[in-house]
């Protein structure tokens, strides 16, 4: 019988296999960040151990980092002391660090494939559940937690049980207007927070082929919304030709023996997965959130739900909580729903197609007077792209906020965020309670629904503008 | 780590589903760069509701949080595991736990028992008649108790092991170290390095 993907990659990164133990798997690239790291040096400190490969280990600043005042030392002093703090064991330790104001600084999940960091068949771990982002190269990534972050900066390996594996087969093409994030919005709706629970999930089929490296990322980035490890996507032309050139991609005859290597690392034919799931691209439209978790999503043509239609009590329950949190009734047209920010960034959604894509649906128009848009590069590259390009001045013509590189108010962790009741239209990956700041109120959606509802005030996608003459404030 | 063999407290029932991590811990808090102290952070938010089921007298001194499904979906942040340590948690008990949590919490000390949904219901039943009913959880024996009820409870064998002789990961991987360096000698001259630095 044939392997997938996943158990290749899997297989041919086994260190050690013991009846009755976990795998010890070696791995190939540790991203680190400022939040989940400074208890995992601390570790090392205490025992006494080094940092077993420096030289496969790279660390940014992303999480607290304002986008404003950029050169400015950051003003709250517990964010300044973290990012003090992965400084001080960077130069310790000898880890590559790229720290605010570097050209390479950004989110961690933007930076490593952006410097060719990523690749086919690699181990990627991060204390950073959005690690599985890098699966969009056919790469085995996942999140990891401190004590884990430990464990692989003193070992270079993780002691892990195996994963299931599940195909989530996107067949047929998509719609004009429909993106990567409808369709992983579409298929944690369909399988749950929890449905992925234990599985590496492999996104294959006609769709997921047609999509730019960016539109996989951002599907691989929410695979652990779906409550799975890691997503994955087979590397093919694609996904040869973004890595080609990059800093640290291989070259001359490397390069050659890299592309055999990465054309095996398919699903074979006969192949069998734990689980599969078929989604066909041509019925998706547009999706939004409505509720408190990633998977309480509809077509933004749909109403917000009636908790009473939920056959689950569990789910009708959580419904009921989100609706009263979201504040929100059952019955409304999801497109009634009126937003006071517009966030447009983050891991999922702020690479420079992202930002290409809003700026298409912004250009010629205003974001409405009732609407704050923050429009914030996953990385210092990006933001210098974007500029060459012209689209810093597309959004702050429309009257968006051009602003620095980083996490932003995906988490809230830096001064951008969400006042108690206030409402956003996100392009980032998770709707959960106060995530975006205590009390606000998110909507996941799509970079040109996002560009679409700065300009109307309201949830809406571009197709929704058409008839409006450009340069008028809806 | 501290190891765990059986714990009798008293428990929490929380009637919630999808308890992601950032209601477990808020990422505010996780700006400290120390491993504990975090049992203010706990909960924040819910925590600002008087009624909150943390916020009961009754509930004082309680060492085991029983939840409902896909609880520790989210954020790898293992501060959630360390704030229901410093509070004082000892066992989570839920129908599912999300992956991360559950290989977080094994690391930490803090057990995460997995039960089917009807014995969630039923403890929470019974802990809502009376909170002062001691619960049991018996990880040798891989059972929780409650007043007439025995349930087994899920935990993989290598995690309860570890568990169970609260041994460091750190240690036993690195008696494999002469397996690494091997492992090592085979890796690709091609597969990239982060140093040097390359642009």
């Amino acid at each position: 019988m044939g392997t997938t993907l996943a158990e290749k990659v899997w297989e041919s990164h086994v260190v050690r296999r013991a009846e009755g133990e976990p795998d010890l798997l070696y791995i190939d690239l540790h991203l680190v960040h400022e939040v989940t790291s400074p208890q995992a040096f601390d570790g090392l400190r205490l025992a006494g151990r080094p940092v077993r490969r420096p030289d496969l280990t790279i660390a940014t600043e992303d999480h607290n980092v304002p986008t404003t005042g950029l050169g400015q030392p950051i003003a709250d002093p517990v964010s300044r002391t973290q990012v003090e703090t992965l400084r001080r064991n960077c130069e310790e330790f000898g880890v590559r660090l790229h720290p605010m104001g570097d050209a390479s600084q950004g989110i961690v999940h933007v930076i490593g494939p952006q410097l060719g960091l990523t690749q086919p068949g690699m181990t990627v771990v991060c204390g950073d559940s959005h690690t599985s982002t890098h699966g969009a190269f056919g790469a085995l990534a996942f999140g990891i937690g401190t004590s884990e972050v430990e464990h692989v900066l003193a070992t270079q390996t993780l002691p892990l049980k195996p994963f299931k594996t599940m195909a989530i087969t996107v067949k047929g093409q998509l719609a004009p207007g429909v993106t990567a994030k409808d369709i992983i919005l579409a298929v944690i709706a369909k399988i749950g927070t929890g449905g992925g629970q234990g599985h590496v999930l492999e996104y294959r089929g006609e769709a997921i082929r047609a999509l730019s490296m960016e539109g996989r990322m951002t599907i691989c980035n929410m695979s652990i919304e779906a409550g799975a490890r890691a997503g994955m996507i087979a590397p093919d032309e694609t996904t040869f030709a973004y890595l080609k050139g990059r800093p640290h991609a291989p070259q001359g005859a490397d390069w050659d023996a890299a592309v055999e290597n990465w054309k095996s690392l398919v699903t074979d034919e006969d192949a069998v997965f734990d689980r599969e799931v078929v989604i066909d691209a041509s019925e998706l439209s547009p999706f939004v959130t409505w509720g408190t978790n990633p998977g309480q999503g509809l077509p933004l043509s749909a109403n917000v739900p009636d908790p009473k239609d939920f056959e689950n009590e569990q789910d009708r329950v959580a419904a009921e909580r989100a609706l009263e949190y979201m504040g929100l009734t059952a019955g409304t047209p999801l497109r009634d729903i009126r937003v006071d920010t517009v966030f447009l960034g983050s891991c999922t959604n702020g690479r420079i197609e992202d930002l290409r894509a809003a700026a298409d649906v912004l250009k010629g128009r205003r974001v409405a007077d009732s609407v704050r848009m923050l429009v914030v590069p996953g990385s210092v590259q990006v933001r210098l792209q974007a500029e060459a390009e012209g689209l810093n001045e597309v959004f702050t013509a429309a009257g968006a906020e051009w602003r620095g590189a980083g996490c932003s108010m995906c988490l809230a962790m830096n001064p951008d965020k969400l006042a108690p009741g206030e409402r956003s239209a996100s392009t980032s990956n998770r709707n959960f309670e106060g995530r975006q700041g205590a009390g606000g109120r998110t909507h996941l959606v799509s970079p040109q629904v996002a560009a679409a509802t700065a300009v109307t005030g309201h949830l809406a996608a571009p197709t929704d503008l058409a008839g409006e003459p450009a340069l008028v404030n809806a | 780590m501290r190891a765990f063999t059986t714990h009798t407290g008293t428990a929490v029932p929380l009637r919630r589903s999808n308890v992601d991590t950032d209601q477990i811990i808020p990422a505010v808090y996780l700006k400290r760069v120390t491993r504990t102290g975090f049992e203010d952070a706990l909960f924040a938010a819910w925590r600002q509701d008087p009624g909150f089921v943390l916020n009961q007298p009754e509930r004082a001194g309680a060492t085991i949080l029983v939840a409902g499904p896909d609880f520790g979906t989210g954020s790898s942040r293992e501060h959630a595991v360390w704030a229901l340590n410093d509070y004082g948690f000892r066992v989570v008990i839920s129908s599912r736990f999300a992956d991360i949590f559950r290989g977080n919490s094994l690391k930490a000390g803090l057990l995460t028992a997995q039960v089917d949904q009807d014995v969630v219901e039923r403890l929470w039943e019974i802990v809502e008649a009376d909170p002062a009913t001691p619960v049991t959880v018996d990880l040798v024996e891989r059972t929780v108790s409650a007043g007439d009820l025995v349930a087994p409870f899920d935990v993989d064998d290598y995690g309860r092991w570890r568990l169970l002789e609260g041994l460091d990961d750190i240690d036993l991987t690195l008696r494999q170290a002469d397996a690494i360096d091997s492992f090592e000698s085979t890796r690709p001259s091609w597969k990239p390095r982060t140093l040097p630095v390359l642009s």
